[in-house]
């Protein structure tokens, strides 16, 4: 989240759209129903009426996958309201913070010219190579970054790029999405995403009051927006309606991702994904010669006047991670242990789905398996499950026995002919652990240890520390490649370790006086500090920085539920937040060039008497007017970006239809996103077979993969087995009543489950066509005390063009009474 | 009437989000349901489960699709034991097994019920649920208790009720009788000003007042809520008749289980609380 849960309470209108906070992120809920009841509107746009929905104000309904054209027809609306009523928006904001003023190369092309591609595109129309499915990338934007030829600015003499304020030049990112989103009327919208056109304007009447100075709205979205092979560009298509508003860095406004469980937010930050180091640092690759070679290469430059370029710091981060890892033994002469460390195959994708593709043709060999359970949660159930099948060797920590642990015995198996030697570690629950955990607001709070877990079940840190100690000792009796990645590594977190230990190692030290460092500021590229990760640096202190806090020194120890300035529902004291306890992030963006706030009755900061006053700013400096920088700080030219040249598929977001879809994307030839990779062609639904829309949720009653919560009793009771739900009409014309047991099938399998029948799903209007549309829940699998199929067993092997996040929200099927 | 000083649950259902937690912390605190098996429900078409309230459960969340001309909506509706100051089942109960707490709310013994289920045909709100037990000996009828079960009493330890503890958006609050029903008034005049012409406050008036009082969107029946909640005629039959047909049973079955003892315990048990409280009553 831009902002963070208490912030929600500050804002005139939210609109949620690819999530459902009702039944997934109930106990944040109640941040949502405090804005409504101080009288903000909320408004939901989904495929289905949820337990979210009954809650909203205004309920609009809209196909899975088709959230870019209801965004582009907001953006249209808003491009179109601004020349009418001018003094409804915040121009200043649109001029000064973002790329709208920026002039882009003449001879881009979009979407429009182009049949839904842009220029520099390496293949043809509708293009299935994989090795032409991209844009040529061929010229520098910046250090390290390469953009397409044509995608580039017009740049001045000293290389920033040329703007043009007033926005009229034909050229201005502002003209180009005037341009490129023209045909987006109300009736286009519902022709794409089955909206009716009057519940259209009236989400777009609503949401964009938001855009008047002294208003704001906030955008909260989860997994119906990111899983899609357009996801990012989903998200993008939110920015962009958010910065037209002038919503970011307000307080009440942003883009808030809702995350799925309590710590997603810290393992993110932590380097969950391959393609990070902890903070956010790029991984090193096999292209980086050397330390220096890297840090060329990651580092951002710009020649942008006024742009902090945050980012330019990044040097620092990386060399006293470096430092954390391995003290003493990390040199300047081995690139601070750089070159102790295996790197990864540059331009190789090793996310999800390659890894289980990698898996199931039998690549990789051994797998550690926390605190998921593959065998229900990934997509195309059976192929993942299949995959385990190749596996020499499998280990899974969990509370309980899991799909993914007990798979070599799942139903139609014969364990005989299993060779995966799989070891189950009985693992320790939050409650019977002390540490830190980061919500969706980017908050770390620390939990301490209320009891002993069950029998033998340990810690995480427990195993991993058990693990890493043998590991230590048999590379340093046998060697290996890159050994001394293993066996230089400082290793000292006591016996059990200690998660305390652990925090001050994230947070970091000075090296010259052994003290915890106050803030990654302080941070030094020369090897003299450390900080596991440079996010957290100022999360746990010296005692005395901290004396008042329940465990001194330890910021997200804090509970102190003081409100804060300008009593915005900051509670700068409770908990911690990176960065730097800053708890609206691009907060400079809610002033103008003077450091006066556009909202003078929720300030988030304010330059008074030489002094920003509010939240943490996004940096000391003051105010634009008085020599201080462009606030969006993380990006290389400071400014907000409608116009996003580093993306795979496109600068600007253009509605695709999803991998597998029911009809011809109605608005260009262009059908599917053009830069995602194919991994399994010959398993997309023939439409003709498979005429329906399929999606996949969660309910409040169960818990993801559903080890916490199929085990429960309780919860079983209310929830007891697996459903799908249709429409009236789809039901009818199957032949299928209400509570009767159905199976759906895709091309990947098929699944049976009881049947919902309601008016909740409505059958949409696509282009004169009638498209159902289906839903299943995807809790269950074949242990526990409730069992039943997983929805996964229908959803593709197909991700995201540039994260490959699974497209589980929209594919293909059929129904029919079982 | 209810008195201002009486303890009331309010139930806002604008606010109710149906996660359920309140059916799941009822079972759990109140221990309503320790032993049944997962398969003890299936799924019917509805998110309603079970489907319908039992000995183990007490609280049930009902969702009840709308479908208006204009507009679809889903309500849910909180169902258990509306706590009312003139009961029908404290009126016809035989052994006093269902009393009113000091507090005002309907609290009960099961110790001394006999099982004769009187207070099933008495309720307005058809809540009272027996046993499957044929024999009237081994049968007892259960309900929510407010929290009250002796060894399970949350109220007396100043907490709030379990359902109410567990709800997220706060659509269960509970407090003194007067200020949960300034509350909902307030709420409804909320609503109303923000167009919901038919919000309205139920519970204040009906059978005296109910300890349960209800935020409604809409009339009572949309949430299967009655109008003008009756005693049931047959309950108000003079209790004189009643009652010694109801003490009849009681005492055959005191006499074939020997359980006089358990009633004398449970009403010794019930005596020292009262007089724990009348002493806390003092300290204060």
């Amino acid at each position: 989240m831009s902002n963070h849960w208490t912030d929600v309470v500050n804002a005139d209108v939210i609109l949620t759209i690819g999530g459902n906070p009702a039944e997934n992120h109930p106990a944040v809920f109640i941040h949502v129903t405090r804005a409504q009841l101080q009288g903000a509107k909320l408004i939901h746009v989904d495929p289905r009426f949820t337990r979210t929905s009954a809650k909203a104000d205004l309920y609009a309904p809209m196909r899975s996958g088709t959230d870019i054209s209801f965004m582009s027809g907001l953006i249209k609306y808003v491009l179109d309201d601004i020349e009418a009523n001018p003094d409804n928006y915040n121009l200043t904001y649109i001029q000064e913070y973002t790329n709208a003023s920026f002039l882009v190369n003449p001879d881009f092309k979009g979407p429009v010219e182009l049949d839904g591609l842009f220029s520099d595109y390496a293949g043809s129309l509708n293009e299935m190579d994989n090795a032409k499915r991209k844009y040529n990338r061929t010229q520098k934007l910046d250090s390290w970054q390469t953009i397409p030829e044509t995608w580039g600015y017009q740049t001045d003499a000293n290389g920033a790029p040329k703007r043009d304020k007033t926005l009229q030049d034909p050229n201005c990112v502002f003209q180009i999405m005037k341009r490129q989103y023209d045909k987006f009327t109300p009736e286009m919208v519902s022709r794409v995403c089955g909206t009716p056109p009057d519940k259209f304007l009236e989400v777009a009447r609503t949401f964009t009051a938001s855009g008047k100075p002294g208003k704001s709205g906030t955008i909260l979205y989860a997994m119906g927006t990111t899983q899609h092979t357009y996801g990012t560009q989903n998200i993008r298509s939110y920015v962009m309606l958010q910065m037209l508003l002038g919503n970011i860095g307000l307080a009440g406004g942003g883009i808030n991702a809702m995350r799925g469980e309590s710590n997603v937010q810290g393992s993110t930050d932590h380097c969950l994904l391959y393609h990070i180091l902890p903070g956010y640092l790029p991984v090193f690759q096999d292209v980086d010669t050397s330390l220096d070679a890297y840090l060329t290469r990651v580092t951002p430059t710009t020649n942008m006047p006024n742009s902090l370029n945050y980012w330019s710091n990044r040097p620092k981060y990386v060399v006293s991670l470096l430092k954390a890892w391995y003290g003493d033994a990390a040199t300047e002469g081995n690139g601070f242990g750089f070159d102790f460390l295996p790197k990864i195959e540059a331009g190789k994708n090793y996310s999800w789905i390659p890894l289980f593709e990698a898996m199931h043709s039998g690549t990789i060999k051994g797998c550690f398996c926390w605190g998921q359970n593959p065998a229900v949660g990934g997509p195309h159930s059976t192929l993942e499950r299949r995959a385990l099948h190749e596996l020499d060797w499998l280990v899974v920590s969990d509370l309980w026995h899991t799909e993914t642990a007990d798979f070599w015995h799942r139903p139609g198996v014969d364990p005989s002919a299993i060779k995966t030697e799989v070891f189950l570690l009985p693992a320790a629950n939050s409650f019977e652990k002390e540490g830190s955990v980061t919500n969706s607001g980017r908050m770390a709070q620390w939990r301490y240890k209320a009891a002993d877990g069950p029998a033998e079940s340990r810690e995480d840190t427990w195993m991993i520390d058990r693990i890493m100690r043998r590991l230590k000792e048999l590379y340093d009796q046998e060697g290996g490649p890159s050994a001394e990645s293993i066996t230089q590594l400082t290793w000292d977190f006591g016996d059990p370790p200690n998660p305390r230990t652990m925090a001050k190692e994230i947070n970091g030290y000075d090296l010259t006086t052994g003290k915890l460092l106050d803030s990654f500021g302080d941070l030094k590229a020369d090897g003299s500090t450390t900080s596991g990760n440079w996010l957290y640096c100022n999360s746990y202190v010296e005692p005395e920085k901290e004396p008042d806090a329940p465990i001194p020194g330890n910021r997200m120890s804090r509970r102190d539920r003081t409100p804060g300035p300008f009593e915005i529902n900051m509670h700068p004291n409770w908990a911690w937040v990176w960065p730097l306890n800053r708890r609206i992030i691009y907060n400079r963006a809610s002033v103008d060039l003077d450091g006066v706030p556009w909202d003078q009755d929720r300030p988030v900061i304010w330059w008074r008497n030489e002094e920003w006053v509010g939240d943490v700013p996004d940096g000391a400096a003051p105010p634009m007017n008085q020599g201080g920088y462009l606030p969006f700080i993380m990006k290389p030219d400071g400014v907000g970006l409608f116009y996003g040249p580093g993306l795979a598929d496109g600068p600007l977001p253009w509605h695709y239809e999803p991998w597998e879809s029911p009809i011809d994307n109605p608005v260009s030839k262009q059908q599917l996103d053009p830069a995602f990779h194919i991994f399994r062609p010959a398993e997309r639904a023939d439409r003709q077979q498979f005429p329906i829309v399929g999606t996949t949720y969660r309910v409040s009653e169960h818990w993801l993969g559903g080890q916490m919560s199929r085990n429960s009793p309780w919860l079983n009771q209310m929830m007891p087995e697996p459903f799908m739900e249709m429409s009236e009409e789809l039901a009818a014309e199957k032949g299928i009543d209400n509570g009767d047991y159905a199976i759906v099938s895709s091309t990947r399998g098929d699944v049976k489950m009881k049947t919902v029948v309601t008016k909740r799903f409505r059958p949409f209007e696509v282009g004169g066509q009638t498209v159902h549309q289906i839903g299943v829940v995807w809790h269950w699998g074949y242990v526990g005390l409730s069992t039943g199929d997983s929805g996964n067993i229908l959803t593709p092997h197909e991700g995201d063009a540039n994260t490959t996040i699974p497209e589980y929200k929209a594919f293909l099927c059929d129904v029919r009474k079982a | 009437m209810a008195k201002d000083t009486d303890r009331a649950i309010l139930f806002d259902s604008t606010l109710c989000m149906a996660c359920r937690g309140c059916q799941a912390a009822c079972k759990e605190w109140n221990e309503t349901d320790e032993d049944f098996l997962p398969s003890d429900t299936t799924m019917d078409g509805s998110y309603e489960n079970p489907p319908n309230t039992s000995i183990h459960t007490w609280l049930l969340i009902e969702f009840n699709e709308v479908d208006d001309s204009d507009s679809f909506r889903w309500l849910f509706n909180r169902r258990s034991c509306m706590h009312c100051t003139n009961a029908g089942c404290v009126l016809v109960c035989p052994t006093g097994a269902l009393f009113h707490h000091d507090l005002g709310f309907v609290s009960y013994n099961k110790d001394i019920c006999t099982g004769c289920g009187y207070c099933v045909s008495a309720c307005p709100f058809n809540v009272p649920r027996l046993s499957e037990s044929t024999a009237n000996i081994f049968r007892k009828q259960d309900k929510c208790t407010f929290c009250t079960t002796a060894g399970l009493d949350r109220i007396s330890q100043g907490w709030q009720p379990a359902c109410v503890k567990s709800c997220p958006p706060r659509a269960l609050r509970s407090g003194n009788w007067a200020d949960m029903v300034a509350y909902g008034k307030d709420r409804v005049q909320t609503l109303q000003g923000q167009g919901h012409g038919k919000a309205h406050l139920y519970g204040e008036k009906e059978l005296d007042g109910l300890h349960v009082l209800y935020v409604l969107d809409d009339a009572p029946e949309v949430y299967r809520l009655p109008s003008n909640p009756e005693i049931p005629a047959v309950a108000t039959i003079d209790n004189e008749i009643l009652t010694p047909v109801g003490l009849g049973i009681f005492v055959a079955g005191a006499f074939g289980l020997g359980i006089n003892y358990f009633v004398a315990r449970a009403n010794a048990v019930r005596e020292t609380e009262k007089e724990k409280e009348k002493e806390k009553e003092k300290e204060q």
